[in-house]
Formats: structure tokens, sequence, C-alpha cells
């Protein structure tokens, strides 16, 4: 009965497909709405109406502003390197949508009788012939974030402008300054699940054990995690690379038409990424009541998880006001940094005489 | 020919063309997005050879703070075409140098001890414990010393930077 290609059944490559195509679309939609959705809660706390004009409550807005960035003329500086410059968007864009592939959006669900896990990404084992997933989630997901500095540096490298260059190299600096942080800030996590998997972690936190209130060094460590992740992706209060005042707009200066709304849904995408990335490691991912005995229930968790945290984003930006440049290096390296390694170092000590969850603490 | 060795020709021709595009392109930031091609297509082959943990390091060590690193410099210096002209001595050594590690690389694998695999870690022990936890039980137990002398060259590297570039107080 089982049709199997290449050593892989089946439905394997349907499960793969559909569950790429889900994924994808559902992140694409969610960064088409979340510029509409910024807009709209932003106006809301301070006090105006915000896009009202296409359609009704101004819903086709995105759809709308995709228009007219495609329509635009675009612009190639004529002193700018031509080959970097297209490949810019590329490389901003691709590694913010790639990440996405390890995140367990759900529960492992029956299809046909079928075991389907929602990660799009794991290996088929014909041994036990099952889908499992890969050991290395975690790294894989820093590997991909670490790539989306080239987007920016090159931008700003290759539109030859000041602007861009000076945005783009503090975009890079930020980054690497901000990777560090949040890279220390998950390995508590780690030091508690003993895995690298991302389903591991959702599995350690089942039962609402959610990390970010099962002990204190993983509060701690989320908290920093949740901050470097705000930093990373160039969002207010961290929004240097981009600050108006100063750089115009930073390392997307040069750029027009279909490019900037690279750079832009890059910018979104990323922040959908990181909100699911958050929400694995610290909110418990796909778990949430009930959800042992309904497994369908898991996504609309996740997601809800997801958008949750993205309202956050929103709130902040709504909220604070800019960090200047050197205050916001002093807080990644001076506050940051030594906070996560202390972290570690208290996880590990914690780990050693067996308190390390908040109730663990209080019931010895 | 199965599937994994039409992939493997992929990679490979995408890796060679890459490394060769890190030596001939005019442009040093072309070269250095060539090499991380090349850092990518590394990255692969470990995968193939079922050391994924390799893999990620390989990506974000080489791809994701080294060539960042190069990119950064080569930036800030602003070199923007490749100015000096090759000189007679630089092509000997290169070439010598190329050919010597070329030599080297075969032995090793023909004739060395490279060619037997060292211990006794099979694919369905990967598999089942993991490749990370494999690696990090191996490093702390049996090549602690190693392991820990590494790390303070590093330390020591990283604080004589810092002080090379402290700038002088008074």
């Amino acid at each position: 009965m089982d049709i199997v290609i290449l050593g892989l059944p089946l439905y394997y490559y349907i499960a793969m497909v559909a569950k790429v195509l889900v994924a994808f679309v559902f992140v694409l939609l969610t960064v088409a709405y979340a510029t509409y959705a910024e807009r709209k809660i932003i106006g809301f706390m301070q006090v105006r109406i915000g896009p009202d004009r296409v359609g009704p409550k101004g819903l086709l807005q995105p759809i709308a502003d995709g228009l007219k960035l495609f329509f635009k003329e675009e612009i190639i500086p004529a002193e700018s390197n031509k080959f970097a410059f297209l490949l810019a968007p590329l490389i901003a864009l691709i590694p913010a949508f790639i990440t996405f592939a390890v995140i367990p959006f759900g529960e492992t669900i029956k299809v046909f009788g079928y075991d389907v896990p929602l990660q799009i990404v794991g290996y088929y084992d014909n041994g036990i012939g099952k889908v499992v997933d890969i050991n290395i989630g975690m790294l894989y997901v820093l590997a991909m974030s670490s790539l989306g500095v080239y987007g920016i540096v090159l931008a700003g490298w290759a539109s030859n402008s000041k602007y861009s260059l000076l945005g783009g190299l503090r975009s890079s600096a930020q980054m690497i300054s901000y990777e560090l942080a949040a890279g220390l800030a998950i390995i508590p996590v780690f030091m508690l699940v003993e895995s690298l998997s991302l389903q591991e972690i959702v599995r350690a936190q089942l039962g609402m054990k959610w990390f970010i209130w099962n002990s204190p060094m993983t509060f701690v460590a989320g908290i920093i995690f949740y901050i470097a992740t705000l930093a990373e992706t160039n969002r207010i209060p961290f929004d240097l690379p981009e600050a108006e005042t100063e750089l115009v707009s930073g390392y997307c200066t040069e750029y027009s038409s279909m490019k900037y709304a690279m750079f832009f849904m890059a910018e979104y995408a990323n922040m959908v990424t990181v909100s699911a990335l958050m929400v694995t490691m610290f909110l418990g991912g796909w778990d949430g009541p009930l959800v042992s005995s309904y497994p369908l229930l898991s996504p609309v968790y996740f997601i809800a998880k997801v958008y949750f945290l993205l309202f956050l984003a929103m709130w902040i930006r709504a909220t604070l006001p800019r960090y200047r440049y050197d205050q916001l290096m002093a807080l990644g390296w001076k506050v940051m940094l030594p906070l996560a390694l202390g972290l570690i170092v208290a996880t590990a000590v914690a780990g050693y005489f067996g308190f390390y969850t908040f109730s663990g603490l209080f019931c010895n | 020919m199965d599937i994994s060795s039409v992939f493997f020709a992929i990679v490979t021709i995408v890796a060679v063309v890459s490394a060769l595009l890190v030596v001939t392109c005019k442009n040093p930031i072309n070269s250095a997005l060539s090499l991380v091609l090349t850092f990518f297509c590394l990255a692969t082959y470990y995968v193939m050879l079922d050391a994924p943990f390799m893999a990620a390091i390989q990506i974000i060590v080489y791809a994701g703070a080294i060539m960042v690193l190069i990119v950064f410099t080569i930036m800030l210096l602003n070199i923007r075409v490749d100015a000096n002209k090759k000189s007679a001595h630089q092509l000997v050594l290169g070439s010598v140098t190329g050919v010597a590690t070329l030599l080297l690389a075969g032995l090793l694998l023909t004739r060395g001890k490279l060619a037997e695999p060292v211990c006794n870690i099979t694919t369905e022990m990967i598999n089942q414990q993991g490749h990370t936890q494999l690696i990090g039980k191996v490093m702390f137990t049996e090549f602690l010393l190693p392991f820990e002398v590494t790390s303070i060259l590093l330390l020591a590297a990283m604080v004589g930077a810092v002080i090379l570039a402290k700038r002088k107080l008074s």
C-alpha cells in the first residue's frame, strides 16, 4: 500500500510540501498584515485613526502598498556595485524565511493514519518508520540568523552612499553584539532540556511548565533573549540603523521599488521568526491547556503566542524612544553579555544541587 | 547512481566554481562572498557525512563570524578593486604552496590514518544519541586537556587584542 520514492514513503513528500506551503503562506500573510496591524495599533495608542481608506477599515492597505512598490521605478545608483546591490535584498530575505523551517508549530497530528509532526524539517528514519527531528535545530537557527547580517552589510556597502554605509556598519555591529547575548541566553534552556532539538525543548515544557516562569534562571534568560531579539531585528528602541534624523533610512536609503519592499519584508519576517523562537524556547511552544487531548489546538496556541509577541513589539515601538548608539553598545556588551554568562554558571550550580525550578527552590 | 551522489555532484560543482571565483574575482567583496558560498558547500558535505553539528558550527563560525569580519575590514578600508599587480614571486610561492597542499591532502587521504575511521562511531549511534552529545562527551572526557589549552590560547589572543586596541589614558 505504501508507495516508496527514492527510499522515502509518498506521504512524507506530500506532508513536506503541504507543511512548507502552509508555513510559508502563514509567514507571508503575517508579514503583510503585521504592517497593517502595526499602523493600526500604534495609531490607536497615539489616538489617531491609522489607515482606513483602502477597503473596509483599511484592510486592503497592505495589498495597495505592495502594488505601489511593485510598480515604482527601480533605481540602481550609477556608482554602486551592481552585483552586490542586487544580491543584498535576497540575502536579507532568505535567512529570515528559512529559519522557520525548524520551528515546531504544533503537536504531531495523525492524518489518514500517518503521524505528521508539525515542523518542516525532519528526516525520515527508515528503521523505525517515523519522521525524526534533527537534533541541531537551535544551531541551525543561530547559523541562519548570523547570515542575515550579510544582506545589511552588503546593502550598505554596495549603495556607495555615506548614509547607507554608516547604517550598514551600525546595523551589523549591533546584530553581531546582540547575537552573542541572545546565543548565550538560550544556553540555560539547553542545560535544562539537555538537547538542541526544538521539539525536545517544547516537550520539556509541556503541562504549562514554560521556561519563562518555571525557573528563575530561564526567566531572566527569557527577558535577555527578548531584548536581544528586538535589537537583532532593528526594532525600536534599537532601530539605530534606520535612525531617520541621523541617517535618512540607513542601509536601504538607496533602495527603491521591490528591493526596498524586500528589506521591509525581511524585517517583519525576522520579527515573526524570532517571536516564534521566543515562543518555542520560553513560552512553551505549542503547549497550552487541553493540548494533550486535542492536538489540533496546538497550532492555535502557537499562533496566538506569536501574535501576542508581535503585539508586544508594536506596543514597545509606540512607547519607547530610541537608544543612543553608545548606550546600545554598553547595554549589549556590559550588561546583557555578563548577565547571560552569569546565568549559565548559575544554572550549572543550581543543576548540580538539583533545584533549578521555582518550585524546587521553594520546596527543597 | 543514487540520489545522494547526484546531490554530491551538484554541491561539488558549486564548491569548485565558488572556490575558483574566490581567487579570480577582481573585487574583494565578490571574492569574500564566493568564499561564503564555499563554506556553505563544505557545511553541506558535513551534513551528508552525518555530522550536522560540524555543519552548523561551520556556518556559525566561518560564514557567520569570520567572513563578516573580513567583509567588515574590506568595507572599512574601502578596497574597491584589486589595485596591485601580481608579482612573479607571489605566483611561484602560491603555486608551490598549492601543489604541496594538494600532495599532502592526497597522501593523508590514501596512506594516512585518516583513510580509516579513528573511532567506532557509527551512523546509528549519531542518529540515536545525537552528534552534538557525542562530540560534547568526547571533548570533555578524552580530549579535555587539548580543549582547555585551546581555550586558554583563544583567551590570550583576546586579551592581547584588547590591550593592543585600547587607547592610552593621559
